[in-house]
């Protein structure tokens, strides 16, 4: 059903002039405290946006919030407006299943359901009413997430059988599967060793040109390595947003150059 | 299942499309499902409570607490409830003498100083023992316990309270035991690293550190256990006979509380008399002394757990 | 040093042969239990044994001892575990999911969860007059299966509901994220994936109590379920006995012979309940081999 949305986007000529998220004085409170405050910027379309910072200052709180995964964290609430497409996903009458089908989500740990390679992908896709060919879709993602080589003649297997690595592009697969407006990835290599880690970049630059990505990170390298644009947080508050040359070469603020050159944090 | 129907084309929505009716169906479903444990708990007090008052429009409460004489069928009758308490009280105190040091050295052994091979291997047997019909101790109580007791003490009577109370003693013995040594087990290794640091002996350890770090749940399980004894009946009323008995002794027949609800529910009494309402009067007390103890158990546990999560 | 004093010396002795005679009496008192309850299981089987032949279960009671049987309580009981595996389980596991997964946190679910640990410790002998009051009079059901599987449902639903919810809390929550990310409702979650993983669980609680509300007796008494039922019965609203009931009434009579027929009685309660819990652990097993 996105498949066509998706192919419409690839063909837009005015490619990453438009913002898929518009986040604006956004804050994230645990029962009444503050953990993101007022967080205004956008994400652009097809482009990947890194958000950097210490342990601690709001970065993964602030991406679950853009597929409303923190509805399932006991007394959050949200202040401020996100709008996707121009609908607010904080709005009264919006129903966050369909924020999830449409903003896919990696997560830190590889997280493959107990099933087979085949299941973990084709389940996303099976229950939102999928209606065309699944053995393509399963490829196609699997390829996609460079996996298709190594799990091609054991799909059946079990994903747990896979390597952490192997699990975790699994993971990108499945999201994949959904054809998502955006993809959110919360630290995903951070559970992985260093091989696996330069496998996850390396896709992550295949699927740059086609969809938008939001990467949380605590590793630097990585977010001056894979990203468009980056976002330096800092106890909460968005210290600077700009393009990942400017942030890591020229940044504006003291506290984000302090931070880029590791004399912090 | 749910609506899947996704609104698909280009400009997509994320508004709610309609309710899903199947999501909604199953939610009222599960709802209704949870629901039925509190409707059982209502049913029960409703039931219990309105009975019990019929039966006090006829027999005075001073008499049913404080009375002395349970005679409910034969004329003239006699409504003094203590004779069944004190047989249901003679039976649980005799099972805990029994059950509590037995069962608290089996949980001490287990947790304390047998291997982890013998105790994977006697902890589900113990498990599997907890499970056996009561029924089936009651047959053990008159075919195997009672005979040996008479010929230890030759003036018992054939249905007595030192029976009943040693089965409903060995019925309780694996819960105690098992509950103990999982309390036992919870207690952190590093206490136990501490004390023998300082040149504590094994039984200075146990004494003196893990029971007292573990005593809250060590006495959970004693009251859950005391009160499955007090609700126990098949084994009492197999074993210790139907007779109310206010004397202080073993060696006689009694009744309990329970054993005189099977009596009256096999048929003695006439439904919608006075003495059918005794079942709910006694029944009335035996939910709300076990459920006194259940609760003491639980707020002993919670503060349990404060300490250890 | 004071520590080095003989007394502190012969003190030390003295500990540590308590401590050893401590460990020892633990010891002697746990393989005691167990072998007390070993005596029970051999002693039953050896009164019954003689008497448990194809004959015994295949006939009705009879004041005949030689002619006595368990075919009715037998067949009770078996309909007495599909009937309240109909009812119980899935009043029971639902309402274990909507606690886990549906339930907000909150004063109400709290109420609820103080009510199940409550209700686990009520006396059988209570349900049993709430079914006697319930479903034989008020619901007008007679003295039939079905009231006595109601019964025995309202019965063992704590203990399904709690062992469901143990295991449904071992789900990790990495598994419903993964699955609510992807666009999943609630309930498309619970049923794809928490259900499943843990179903070994679950099954393995549901089972055990099962063989809870099979080996009761006192309910079953309360509701009236016969004792001498020379019938079998043909579907839930017909009367019944079974097993521990029949073993109840052998088991309350004085003649020898009567007692050793409720001893076969009892080898065939334990064999159905060693069977149920075969069963569980075959599943758990199963389930355990084809997630692995």
């Amino acid at each position: 059903m996105d498949a066509r949305e998706n192919a419409d986007a690839a063909a837009d000529k005015k490619k990453g002039t438009e913002a898929v998220l518009d986040l604006q004085d956004v804050s994230v409170l645990y029962s009444g405290k503050p953990a993101v405050r007022n967080v205004s910027c956008a994400i652009w379309r097809n482009r990947i946006t890194s958000i950097i910072g210490p342990s601690g200052c709001g970065k993964s709180t602030l991406l679950r919030s853009l597929n409303r995964m923190n509805d399932f964290v006991d007394g959050v609430s949200i202040e401020g407006k996100i709008l996707f497409a121009g609908q607010n996903l904080y709005g009264g009458d919006v129903d966050p299943v369909e924020v999830r089908r449409r903003i896919g989500m990696v997560f830190q740990k590889p997280n493959p359901f107990p099933k087979s390679i085949y299941a973990n992908i084709s389940w996303g896709p099976s229950i939102n009413g999928y209606d065309g060919s699944m053995d393509e879709l399963v490829e196609r993602s699997l390829q996609q997430a460079a996996l298709w080589e190594e799990v091609k003649d054991r799909l059946h297997d079990s994903a747990l059988n896979l390597s952490g690595g192997q699990q975790q592009r699994l993971c990108i697969a499945r999201a994949l599967a959904m054809e998502p407006q955006v993809l959110l990835m919360d630290e995903p290599c951070s559970a992985l060793d260093p091989i696996s880690t330069a496998h996850i970049e390396d896709l992550l630059f295949e699927l740059q040109s086609r969809y938008t990505i939001v990467i949380v990170t605590h590793n630097m390298q990585q977010a001056a390595r894979v990203s468009d644009y980056t976002a330096f947080m800092e106890t909460g508050s968005l210290v600077e947003f700009g393009e990942t040359d400017q942030i890591f070469t020229r940044p504006e603020k003291k506290r984000t150059e302090e931070y880029v050159t590791g004399r912090f944090g | 299942m749910s609506s899947s129907s996704g609104q698909s084309s280009v400009s997509f929505s994320i508004r709610k499309g309609g309710l899903r009716w199947g999501e909604t169906a199953i939610k009222t479903w599960l709802r209704i499902c949870t629901l039925v444990s509190l409707f059982t708990t209502v049913a029960i007090v409703v039931l219990l409570l309105a009975e019990s008052l019929g039966f006090f429009r006829e027999v005075s409460p001073l008499e049913f607490f404080f009375g002395t004489r349970w005679v409910p069928l034969l004329n003239p009758s006699s409504f003094g409830v203590l004779p069944l308490v004190w047989g249901t009280t003679l039976i649980t105190v005799g099972a805990a003498v029994i059950a509590i040091p037995l069962g608290l050295a089996s949980a001490i052994y287990l947790s304390e100083y047998a291997s982890d091979r013998v105790r994977a291997w006697v902890k589900p047997v113990l498990e599997l023992l907890a499970g056996i019909p009561t029924v089936v101790y009651g047959y053990f109580a008159l075919t195997f316990v009672t005979p040996v007791l008479r010929t230890l003490i030759p003036d018992i009577q054939v249905f007595n309270a030192l029976s009943g109370a040693i089965v409903v003693g060995i019925m309780i013995l694996p819960t105690i035991a098992t509950l103990s040594d999982n309390a036992l087990r919870a207690v952190p290794v590093s206490l136990r690293q501490a004390a023998y640091a300082v040149g504590a002996t094994s039984y200075e350890v146990t004494t003196r550190i893990v029971v007292p770090a573990g005593l809250s749940g060590v006495m959970a399980s004693f009251l859950l256990a005391i009160s499955r004894a007090i609700g126990e009946t098949m084994a009492v009323t197999l074993a210790s006979g139907q007779t109310p008995n206010l004397e202080f002794t073993m060696l006689e027949s009694i009744q309990t509380m329970t054993a005189y609800i099977v009596q009256i529910s096999l048929g003695d009494a006439p439904s919608g008399g006075v003495a059918y309402q005794t079942l709910f009067a006694v029944a009335t007390m035996l939910f709300f002394i076990t459920l006194l103890i259940n609760i003491i158990s639980q707020w002993i546990l919670g503060r349990f757990r404060e300490v250890y999560d | 040093m004071a520590f080095s004093s003989e007394q502190e010396q012969r003190n030390l002795v003295a500990r540590h042969r308590r401590s050893r005679l401590f460990a020892r009496l633990c010891a002697v008192v746990t393989w005691s239990s167990v072998f007390l309850l070993a005596v029970l299981l051999v002693r039953v089987s050896l009164d019954g044994l003689s008497w448990l032949d194809w004959q015994f279960l295949d006939s009705f009671p009879s004041r005949i001892p030689e002619r006595a049987g368990i075919k009715a309580a037998l067949v009770g009981t078996l309909w007495m575990i599909v009937l309240v595996a109909l009812i119980a389980i899935p009043v029971g596991v639902s309402a274990a999911l909507y606690l886990e997964e549906f339930a907000k946190r909150g004063r109400l679910s709290r109420l609820i969860e103080v009510n199940i640990a409550n209700l686990a410790g009520v006396p059988s002998i209570v349900y049993g007059i709430l079914g006697l009051a319930i479903f034989v009079r008020f619901f007008a059901l007679e003295r039939s299966l079905i009231s006595g599987a109601l019964t025995m449902s309202l019965l063992i639903l704590p203990v399904i509901i709690i062992a469901s919810r143990e295991a449904i809390r071992m789900v990790p929550m990495s598994i419903r994220y993964a699955a609510l990310s992807l666009g999943a409702t609630r309930w498309q979650t619970t049923w794809s994936h928490v259900l499943p993983s843990a179903f070994p669980g679950i099954m393995t609680g549901v089972i055990l109590a099962l063989s809870r509300a099979i080996g009761e007796t006192a309910p079953l008494i309360l509701i009236g379920a016969m004792s001498f039922v020379a019938f079998l019965p043909q579907g839930p609203m017909d009367s019944f006995t079974a097993l521990p009931i029949q073993i109840y009434d052998w088991a309350s009579r004085p003649q020898a012979e009567f007692q050793e027929l409720a001893a076969a009685g009892i080898i065939v309660l334990l064999i159905v309940l060693l069977l149920m819990n075969a069963t569980a652990i075959y599943i758990r097993n199963k389930t355990e081999k084809r997630q692995k």
